[in-house]
């Protein structure tokens, strides 16, 4: 019996050190995946830029042929920013040397100079600095996130780029400097182009419209179903169907989408007002099962209170319970809206996957939203793209973990209050 | 009160509309394609013709080899989520101080809110390439989309799934069982494995039939991280794709509404959405009769 | 512990001398009346207090708990008697917030020493609870349960006579017998606490602690458990919390009064409900506090 009670105890430590490993296991994954995304995404905040000495003629804009305005417009930016560049490097004059030399830098380089030029046309003529963007394969290795004596296969610069990188270091013609066009911009094939700008608002759009039906809706089907619906078998078949409806696979609203909304009503594809009415469907059941416990966790004796007082049964809920009950009903509104905004599947069914550079001005606009945008990214064989798809997801996380931080404050405060 | 009748039939709608909508696209399809060949058949290659006026060249469509495909992955996430989630779940609610546990719950809870995307992308530039080199350096070949990436990733997504489900099935087992175990001079494992999990197991069941049926129908991992050809195989190294990838592959990207391919992707729709269905209902069902036995 | 008289030494030493023992203070005898009740402690406690998250629940109790005899913890409720009980065989420890000072011993050994297993610890002291709590499992393995987790008998035909024997100890073999099989959860409330009864008793403690074990019962269950217990002092050394002044009184060979956390009075049963010492007992015992 002795020799029995040490080994209980020894299952007994045995027990206990396999439930500390399992969670230890789940906080090492928590922390990897937060780590690595980090690590990742951390560059993509960063933008490397190349500086350039122009110096432009009038004659580089045909300026005699073209009307007023017009003749900025139509230049060959593209030829002045090559110039510049074979002045800043006249040792390189094979055709070869030169077209490896014109990719250390970005293609929208030609709509920078454009933009500063129309800013300030005045800068035609004289000598000026600009500092355009580099391509991303210059940007990885300058930043570090590729070594510099990786293989040319990897590092996707070859020696005389190389040289040329280390000459515009060298003679401080690089800097690196914080990333504005990512949030600023849209999608485009250039990872250096490539912003979230447009997926953020076709998100937010999609977002907004999801809560203007769900938020209502949910609130409302909790109150009847908790104040005013009579107990039977219709209720109980409501009741017993928003549950299951919660366990429905997302991919299967997508595909509702695809057949009700888009081929029956016929909205348009790739429109956040149809990925908000996705998203609401699938949201709905989140709200009305928390509002309907904030609800419920309103003590009867602030209704009699307010019968007491003669007030409707209609009255004495909008005005007396369903305040009292509101941190909960915000509480799992803000949890649905925050998987409604990183739900990816039903969106892609709704083709809100397509390849859109114009910012969506509207909710009818096509658009992507930032998970299909991380999706989009995560799919781009450009090293430049894996970190952009990491900061992307970092962002993704800020607004959600903000969003479950709210909410979890909001029980925090409110909970236990009678 | 006419407005608020009206908003509690939308979720009602709702059902419908899915129903409805699975079920006549799905009704085209099987015109075209016989139940039988879709439910029995173990090959699927959804090509279309290359010419429209092409007959009969719309490929094979057997849900076989899609369906074991994504009960591998289940399997694996499971085997992953079950053990952790449940061993998580018993050291929170009978090992760990009050405090430990306020500190250590909402942070598993952030494995839950993170967006699946997130997890997909992880998979698929992390979990795979390491499961590839760590193949490589014992003489194993594992595919860069195997089953076994994706499943690993999903079974981590779903650890608070389980131990926040089997926490509530723990916690609901009264106090009374607790010390009549202990005080039988149980050690407290001997009082959780025989009394406390034997008392929770249908909790605990339901809990894990939910998470099954979360863990077929998740879409964006293995989207992301398994593959797009249909395998029939139980190696988890191999790559295999599953119901819910094929849906996205056929639905993304120009489509026309009336072929084959596009419409197999309702057919699988239907077949998942019957699948997880009867999953929920029977969890429910469970964790209902459950909550009863102890009020 | 120097003035804990363990089972030996008590055993030992004739009554004049345990007197002796006791001797500097006149009044101790009054307290520490065991030479009457003629059996030497097989539990004693001294300067035992106890408090919840720093509320005091139990302040400084020394008291012993004769062997082969029924000692009954009798007060109004909230005065600390199941605080007591559940020191004994240190259920306490499941609670966080439960502080322990001062010494509890088995047979002189102090169960609260750093070295001393609480799971051998409970083997010795068995507990039955105020409410019937049966496992969710059959009436045969609810009797096995604690004999299987000790290794207590080698083959099942032995396990079999050991649960029957429970059983028939614990008077419900006779109602049970044809099922066995059928969960404990299904039989009458008064039959759980005797299933719970059979069960503590299966693991053979030698002490065995009720606390209220009849208060979730009707009259007639209570007073089968009655029986049950008075037969089972022959063999165990029984601690029994009650709020029924008649269940002290019939039951016990020794009485225990709590009183606000404190120890008020113990002695032979008949001697604190006919003589009662304090005013406090004196009131309680007759109906006018608790």
């Amino acid at each position: 019996m002795e020799a029995r009670l040490k080994n209980r105890h020894r299952a007994e430590r045995r027990f206990r050190l396999f439930g500390g490993l399992a969670i230890f296991t789940s906080l090492i994954f928590l922390g990897a995946l937060f780590a690595i995304i980090i690590q990742t995404g951390a560059g993509a905040f960063k933008q490397t830029r190349i500086a350039l000495d122009m110096h432009l003629s009038p004659a580089d804009f045909n300026a005699g042929q073209a009307v007023e305005g017009d003749w900025l417009e139509r230049a060959d930016y593209q030829a002045m920013i090559k110039r510049a560049l074979r002045q800043a490097f006249p040792e390189l004059r094979s055709r070869r040397e030169k077209r490896s030399l014109y990719r250390m830098v970005s293609s929208g380089a030609a709509f920078q100079l454009r933009k500063k030029l129309r800013g300030d046309p005045g800068l035609i003529g004289t000598d000026f600095r600009i500092w355009v963007l580099a391509s991303d394969d210059a940007d990885m290795v300058f930043k570090g996130a590729v070594p510099r004596d990786a293989p040319v296969a990897h590092r996707r610069l070859d020696d005389r780029q190389m040289s040329v990188l280390e000459a515009l270091e060298d003679t401080g013609r690089l800097r690196s400097q914080f990333n504005w066009t990512f949030f600023s911009a849209g999608d485009s094939r250039e990872p250096e182009l490539a912003g979230i700008a447009g997926a953020a608002l076709g998100s937010l759009f999609s977002v907004l419209v999801c809560l203007a039906l769900a938020f209502p809706l949910g609130v409302m089907t909790a109150v009847y179903l908790e104040e005013f619906a009579p107990k039977n078998r219709w209720t109980g078949f409501i009741e017993v169907n928003i549950s299951n409806l919660a366990a429905v696979p997302s991919i299967v609203f997508g595909l509702l989408g695809l057949a009700m909304f888009l081929n029956i009503f016929g909205l348009p594809r790739s429109a956040p007002l149809v990925g908000g009415m996705v998203l609401a469907l699938m949201t709905l059941p989140t709200i009305i099962i928390a509002s309907r416990a904030a609800i419920k966790s309103v003590p009867p004796s602030v209704r009699e209170a307010a019968f007491a007082l003669g007030a409707s049964p209609v009255q004495a809920v909008f005005h007396h319970i369903l305040p009292l009950a509101m941190p909960g009903v915000l509480t799992g509104t803000i949890i649905g809206t925050a998987q409604a905004l990183g739900e990816t599947a039903p969106l892609l069914m709704i083709g809100m996957v397509a390849f859109v550079v114009d910012l969506p001005t509207n909710i009818l606009d096509p658009a992507t939203a930032l998970p299909v945008q991380v999706f989009l990214w995560a799919d781009s064989p450009e090293r430049a793209f894996q970190e952009r798809t990491a900061a992307a997801i970092l962002v993704l996380l800020v607004f959600t973990c903000l969003m479950n931080l709210t909410a979890a404050l909001l029980r925090k405060k409110y909970e236990l209050k009678w | 009160m006419a407005c608020l009748i009206a908003a509690s039939t939308i979720s009602i709608l709702t059902t419908v509309g899915i129903v409805l909508s699975l079920i006549v696209e799905s009704f085209q399809f099987f015109r075209m394609v016989p139940v039988s060949d879709f439910l029995f058949g173990l090959h699927w290659s959804p090509q279309t013709a290359i010419r429209a006026d092409q007959v009969g060249a719309s490929g094979a469509f057997g849900a076989i080899p899609l369906l074991a495909g994504t009960l591998l992955i289940s399997a694996i996430a499971l085997s992953v989520s079950g053990p952790v989630g449940l061993l998580a779940a018993i050291y929170l609610a009978e090992y760990a101080s009050p405090r430990f546990r306020s500190l250590v719950k909402p942070m598993l809870e952030i494995l839950a809110g993170i967006p699946t995307v997130v997890y997909g992308f992880f998979a698929a530039i992390v979990i795979a390439p390491l499961l590839r080199q760590g193949g490589e350096s014992i003489g194993l070949e594992v595919s860069s989309e195997s089953a076994l990436a994706a499943g690993l990733v999903m079974g981590a997504m779903t650890i608070p799934f389980v131990s926040s489900l089997s926490d509530d099935a723990i916690t609901a087992v009264p106090d009374s069982l607790r010390e009549a175990a202990l005080g039988l001079g149980s050690t407290r494992s001997e009082t959780i494995v025989r009394v406390i999990l034997r008392a929770a197991l249908p909790g605990i069941a339901g809990g894990l039939l939910l998470t099954a049926s979360r863990v077929i129908g998740e879409t964006m991992i293995v989207v992301m991280a398994a593959g797009l050809t249909a395998n029939l195989t139980i190696n988890p190294l191999e790559a295999v794709t599953t119901v819910t990838v094929q849906i996205v592959t056929l639905l993304t990207g120009d489509q026309e509404f009336d072929s084959a391919k596009t419409l197999s992707a309702f057919a699988l729709g239907l077949l998942l959405f019957t699948v997880t269905l009867t999953l929920n209902v029977a969890a429910l069902k469970i964790v209902k009769t459950y909550r009863e036995q102890y009020q | 512990m120097a003035h804990a008289p363990t089972l030996t030494q008590v055993a030992e030493i004739p009554n004049s001398a345990t007197i002796g023992l006791l001797g500097d203070n006149p009044l101790a005898l009054l307290k520490h009346p065991e030479a009457r009740t003629g059996k030497p402690a097989k539990m004693t406690s001294r300067g035992l207090s106890v408090s919840y998250a720093n509320k005091p629940a139990l302040h400084d109790v020394d008291l012993d708990i004769p062997v082969n005899r029924v000692t009954a913890l009798i007060g109004p409720s909230g005065c600390g008697k199941t605080t007591y009980i559940r020191c004994l065989n240190r259920m306490n420890d499941i609670i966080d917030t439960c502080r322990v000072e001062g010494s509890v011993t088995h047979d002189g050994e102090d169960i609260y020493a750093p070295d001393q297993d609480v799971v051998r610890l409970r083997t010795r002291v068995g507990m039955v609870f105020q409410k019937p709590n049966p496992f969710p499992k059959s009436i045969y393995d609810n009797t096995a349960y604690g004999p299987r987790i000790h290794g207590m008998t080698g083959s099942r035909d032995e396990e079999r006579a050991l649960v029957l024997d429970s059983l028939r100890r614990a008077g419900l073999l006779d109602e049970v017998r044809d099922r066995l099989d059928a969960p404990g959860t299904s039989l009458s409330g008064g039959q759980q606490q005797r299933l719970c009864i059979a069960r503590a008793i299966a693991v053979r403690p030698e002490v065995i602690l009720m606390d209220e074990p009849c208060s979730a019962l009707d009259p007639i269950a209570t007073a089968r458990i009655e029986e049950l217990i008075a037969a089972l002092k022959q063999d165990y050394t029984i601690v029994i919390v009650t709020h029924s002044m008649q269940q002290a009184r019939r039951l016990s060979d020794k009485t225990a009064f709590f009183h606000l956390g404190r120890l008020v009075e113990q002695g032979n049963t008949e001697d604190v409900f006919e003589a009662p010492q304090d005013g406090r007992t004196r009131d309680y015992v007759m109906g006018r506090i608790g």
